[in-house]
């Protein structure tokens, strides 16, 4: 039988020791009318060899296509080693570290991985993960809400400038808890928060700010000001960040004439998590040590056993649900730990210099991809403010009519974002990431000067 | 044996660049404000420093690839090895979650049949795949249980009924849901207090939760008589299916009257864990509920060999309570449940409760057989059952942690400790459905062999583990003086 060792002489003997007659019987505390079922609409069962054809027919449909959008999913190149040994059963197949002393393995990556995020972002503290960037920035909004006392009215400004889906989880996830968002336009020449709009909310009682570093549009926000203007205002500031672009970004410990964000959460996905058409990615949370215990989701500490050796085991385990329950900082149980996993393995193999490369090769590609488009007659750049490697272009047309024509070509030339930004009609968002090559660039450029050729003369 | 820190094994100038770009291409147009002036601190080492380090690491831990793992409640089974193999071909791994739908048709065929399966084995209308965890589907559950009543105007349901024995996430849900959480207690079989819960009702009830088999490992005999009680008043009930693994196949919670259920692939559905995840918690509704599933949602269009399928999204839905996750939750998992309910099938489905509950009523007898004391003992084990040590606490001065421990010795990873609360010296035992009688019989063997060596020297068990890369850890002190993070590495760089 697939997966269950049992042989004849196994059931039978087993069925013995326990009294009944058969396997059924087990079940017979369960009320009749509930013990009937059909489950004739599923299919019966496939060999390894049937499903393996079939997965492999269906994967070769989604395959091809050379990927120019970004969004918050970025392709990097993942190193072959990161999932070789995070596939290892070691690590794949072990539940989380409840029993420590069987679980160093684990538990010693997740402190590794702590250090990593610390140092990246330049905060005292990490956790071991959340699901995803969207969901790390909720439980951010939720956590400014315990941590900032002095506030009462559980106001967090939101820039319209945060990506649309991560604006979108953060009110589903927050809202039932009377927590309120108001929204920060962005400037429309720069592609950055709109310091007006900002001003209004001065003097007002606001929670917290989000600051996204790079915003949804790869521009750079002037995250000093916005650190500072938080700070002056009583608010918590709550950066949301590309981890790979703290390489070469400023960290958020330092954002600010003051401590730096109080908060950091992002997208884990450019650290060695695929594509894989939206997950699993995982979630970054970082914060200040004066607020770790409200952080959610689990911390790992280095600690030591009774011979003085050095350990590792969960920590802070109050914070949470298990023993917490309703007093609970956040309800989260699972993580994303082997994504943390090939997190940790993917930083360790490229080092700090490694990851200065790839973001400096990244911008450097969305350069020159932007160059060779905006060469095309009526492709422009929307915003003046500088960019991490991704950033707005205006189309000499319909935006989605020419994705889809790139997409026949097997371009993915990017986001249309109209349907997120009324007001940026013919507008694509575009990256170019390290994986691409000069002739890749060429192939986009190409195909985007034939399709609206094309789409000029049909009209 | 412990290993050093990757920090330790790092040298300055020591690279292993053949897996990033050669050289960083300057960038002369972002202004210096807004750039890094300090290292990173990430570790400087070659490939095969990293490579020996992670898998000496890997070596420390536990597993289901290495060990019986009896985790009560967390249904550790084996992963099959094709789920992961075929979830990772790079047809699947490289694509955007943004990229058009035309070029994702076989995911999303994937994905559409798993929602269909799922939605068959669990006798519920819908079901859809967002949710990233247990955790998260408990979260959607909630929070459409609450759309529901505010949709009809009944804005004063703010209670969530929870049973006293239930899994700290459905209490710490209900209130990330803006709910007030109402305990209700358990009777003396393990079944939910009736008259309790018949008290407990009222026009304030938005709804209850309820794990079946309980956590107490006993399935809830008076499901319909509950399910009843709380329709009556108007309140909706939750299933929250961390132990979906006794049932699948057998009994579906959509016949059991619930309304809403979540389903832990990565225990029912061998995902697997990771450690500590990736999971996820699929939702299943029922009629009143599926207006308000969260997006996105796969729908079809077309059959046959004409079909297509598409991302449904608020325009398809109106009354979702939305997004949950930036892109489509736990995607990669997702396909991995899709194989591994392709390779059992609906025959295969069947026989993983059926199995998992003769393992875990063979193992409960044996162990009662050689004298230990079980929690519910007039009752049938579902897929796990409860040991209670409190006897050997009282004359041994032995504690279920100090069995836990010494297992782990015998090469064993322990139980679920102390969950349930109700329970004193509680070892919460699921087998799961892939362990083979040789297995459980050793597993009795290793629990008489240490009930014997606390009757001669309760230290044996008080020094526990001493097989291990480290003997038991101070938690107290690594909750006092915290250490989260490895300093010299971070300092070194700056």
């Amino acid at each position: 039988m697939p997966f269950i060792p049992h042989t004849e002489d196994d059931i039978r003997s087993m069925l013995d020791a326990i009294g009944v007659d058969a396997i059924d019987d087990l079940f017979d505390e369960i009320d009749d009318s509930l013990r009937d079922v059909s489950l004739d609409s599923i299919p019966t069962r496939a060999s390894e060899q049937a499903v393996s054809r079939l997965m492999g027919e269906r994967a070769a449909a989604d395959a091809g296509g050379l990927c120019f959008i970004g969004a918050g999913a970025y392709e990097h190149h993942i190193p072959a080693a990161v999932w070789e040994l995070t596939t290892r059963g070691e690590f794949y197949s072990a539940y989380t570290p409840y029993q420590p002393e069987a679980s160093q393995g684990t538990l010693q990556v997740v402190y590794e991985y702590q250090t990593m995020m610390t140092g990246l972002t330049g905060m005292d503290v990490a956790n071991a993960s959340l699901y995803d960037g969207a969901s790390a920035l909720a439980e951010a909004v939720l956590m400014a809400v315990r941590a900032n006392r002095k506030s009462k009215a559980s106001r967090i400004l939101m820039p319209a400038s945060v990506h649309p889906f991560y604006r979108q989880v953060a009110h589903n996830i927050c809202a039932n808890q009377g927590i309120t968002f108001e929204a920060i336009d962005f400037d429309s020449r720069q592609g950055t928060v709109d310091v007006d709009a900002l001003e209004r909310w001065a003097g007002e009682d606001v929670t917290a700010l989000v600051i996204p570093q790079p915003n949804f549009f790869g521009a750079l926000e002037d995250v000093d000001a916005l650190t500072d203007w938080a700070h002056t205002n009583g608010a918590l500031a709550i950066g949301v960040v590309n981890p790979l672009s703290l390489a070469v970004l400023k960290e958020p410990g330092r954002w600010g004439a003051g401590e730096g964000a109080d908060i950091v959460v992002g997208e884990g996905q450019p650290l060695g998590a695929p594509l894989a058409s939206g997950g699993p990615y995982f979630g970054i949370l970082c914060c200040r040590k004066k607020h770790v215990r409200q952080m959610p989701g689990r911390v790992v500490g280095r600690t030591q056993d009774i011979d003085g050796r050095d350990g590792y085991v969960l920590t802070l385990q109050p914070r949470e649900q298990h023993i917490r329950r309703s007093k609970a900082t956040s309800n989260i149980c699972t993580n994303q730990g082997l994504l943390v996993t090939a997190a940790t393995i993917h930083m360790s193999l490229l080092g700090a210099q490694g990851v200065e490369n790839v973001a400096a090769t990244s911008i450097a590609n969305t350069r020159r991809l932007v160059s060779k488009l905006t060469a095309i007659d009526g492709v422009e750049r929307v915003f003046d403010a500088p960019c991490f490697h991704e950033t707005a272009l205006r189309l000499p047309g319909d935006a989605s009519a020419v994705l889809e024509a790139l997409a026949d070509r097997g371009v993915f030339g990017g986001l249309a974002l109209a349907d997120f930004y009324p007001g940026l009609e013919n507008t694509v968002l575009v990256c170019a990431t390290e994986t691409k090559t000069e002739a890749d660039l060429d192939v986009y450029a190409d195909a985007l000067q034939a399709v609206l050729v094309e789409q000029a003369q049909a009209a | 044996m412990t290993e050093k820190l990757i920090f330790e094994h790092s040298r300055p100038g020591r690279l292993a660049l053949a897996q990033a770009p050669a050289e960083a291409p300057a960038i002369d147009d972002i202004p210096a404000a807004l750039r890094r002036e300090s290292g990173v601190g990430l570790p400087e080492a070659s490939e095969m420093d990293v490579v020996r380090h992670y898998t000496r690491l890997s070596q420390l831990n536990f597993s289901i690839d290495t060990h019986f793992y009896p985790l009560g409640s967390c249904t550790m089974k084996h992963n099959p090895r094709a789920c992961n193999t075929l979830a990772s071909l790079p047809g699947f791994l490289n694509r955007h979650p943004l990229a058009p739908a035309s070029h994702g048709q076989g995911m999303l065929a994937c994905l559409y049949e798993l929602q269909e399966m799922l939605t068959t084995v669990t006798g519920m209308d819908a079901v859809s795949l967002t949710p990233m965890a247990g955790a998260q589907g408990e979260f959607t559950g909630v929070a459409m249980i609450k759309a529901y009543h505010e949709s009809r105007g009944d804005t004063a349901r703010d209670e969530i009924l929870v049973p006293d024995a239930a899994h700290g996430t459905n209490p710490a849900t209900a209130v990330m849901c803006g709910c007030k959480v109402v305990e209700i207690p358990t009777d003396s079989d393990g079944d939910v207090d009736i008259a309790a819960l018949r008290e407990a009702v009222s026009e304030r009830t938005a709804g209850i939760m309820l794990t079946n088999p309980s956590t107490l490992g006993v399935f809830e005999q008076d499901i319909l008589e509950i399910a009843e009680i709380v329709h009556g008043a108007g309140g909706l009930l939750y299933y929250d299916g961390a132990n979906l693994n006794a049932i699948l196949g057998k009994v579906r919670p959509g016949d059991m009257g619930f309304d809403v259920i979540h389903m832990n692939l990565h225990k029912t559905f061998s995902t697997p864990h990771g450690g500590g995840g990736p999971g996820s918690g699929a939702v299943g509704v029922g009629k009143r509920l599926r207006d308000f599933m969260p997006i996105p949602v796969v729908g079809k269009d077309g059959e046959g060999d004409a079909a297509t399928y598409r991302w449904l999204t608020e325009k398809d839905v109106p009354h979702t309570i939305g997004r949950l996750s930036a892109f489509m939750g736990n995607a990669g998992v997702l396909l991995r449940a899709y194989v591994y309910a392709r390779l059992l099938g609906r025959e295969g489905m069947t026989r993983v409760a059926e199995f998992a509950t003769l393992n875990s009523n063979y193992l409960m007898t044996r162990l009662r057989e050689r004298g230990f004391d079980l929690a519910f003992a007039d009752r049938r084990a579902s897929h796990e059952f409860i040991v209670t040590l409190k006897r050997q606490k009282q004359q041994l001065d032995v504690t279920a942690t100090d069995f836990a421990k010494r297992l782990l010795d015998y090469g064993f990873h322990a139980p679920t400790i102390y969950f349930p609360l109700l329970v004193p010296e509680c070892f919460l035992i699921e087998p799961t459905e892939s362990e083979s009688k040789e297995t459980l019989d050793a597993f009795v063997a290793a629990m008489v062999a240490i009930w014997d060596e606390a009757k001669a020297d309760a230290t044996t068990l008080k020094d526990a583990p001493v097989k291990l890369p480290v003997r038991r850890l101070d938690e107290v002190a690594a909750a006092k003086n915290l250490d989260l993070k490895h300093e010299s590495a971070t300092a070194a760089d700056a």
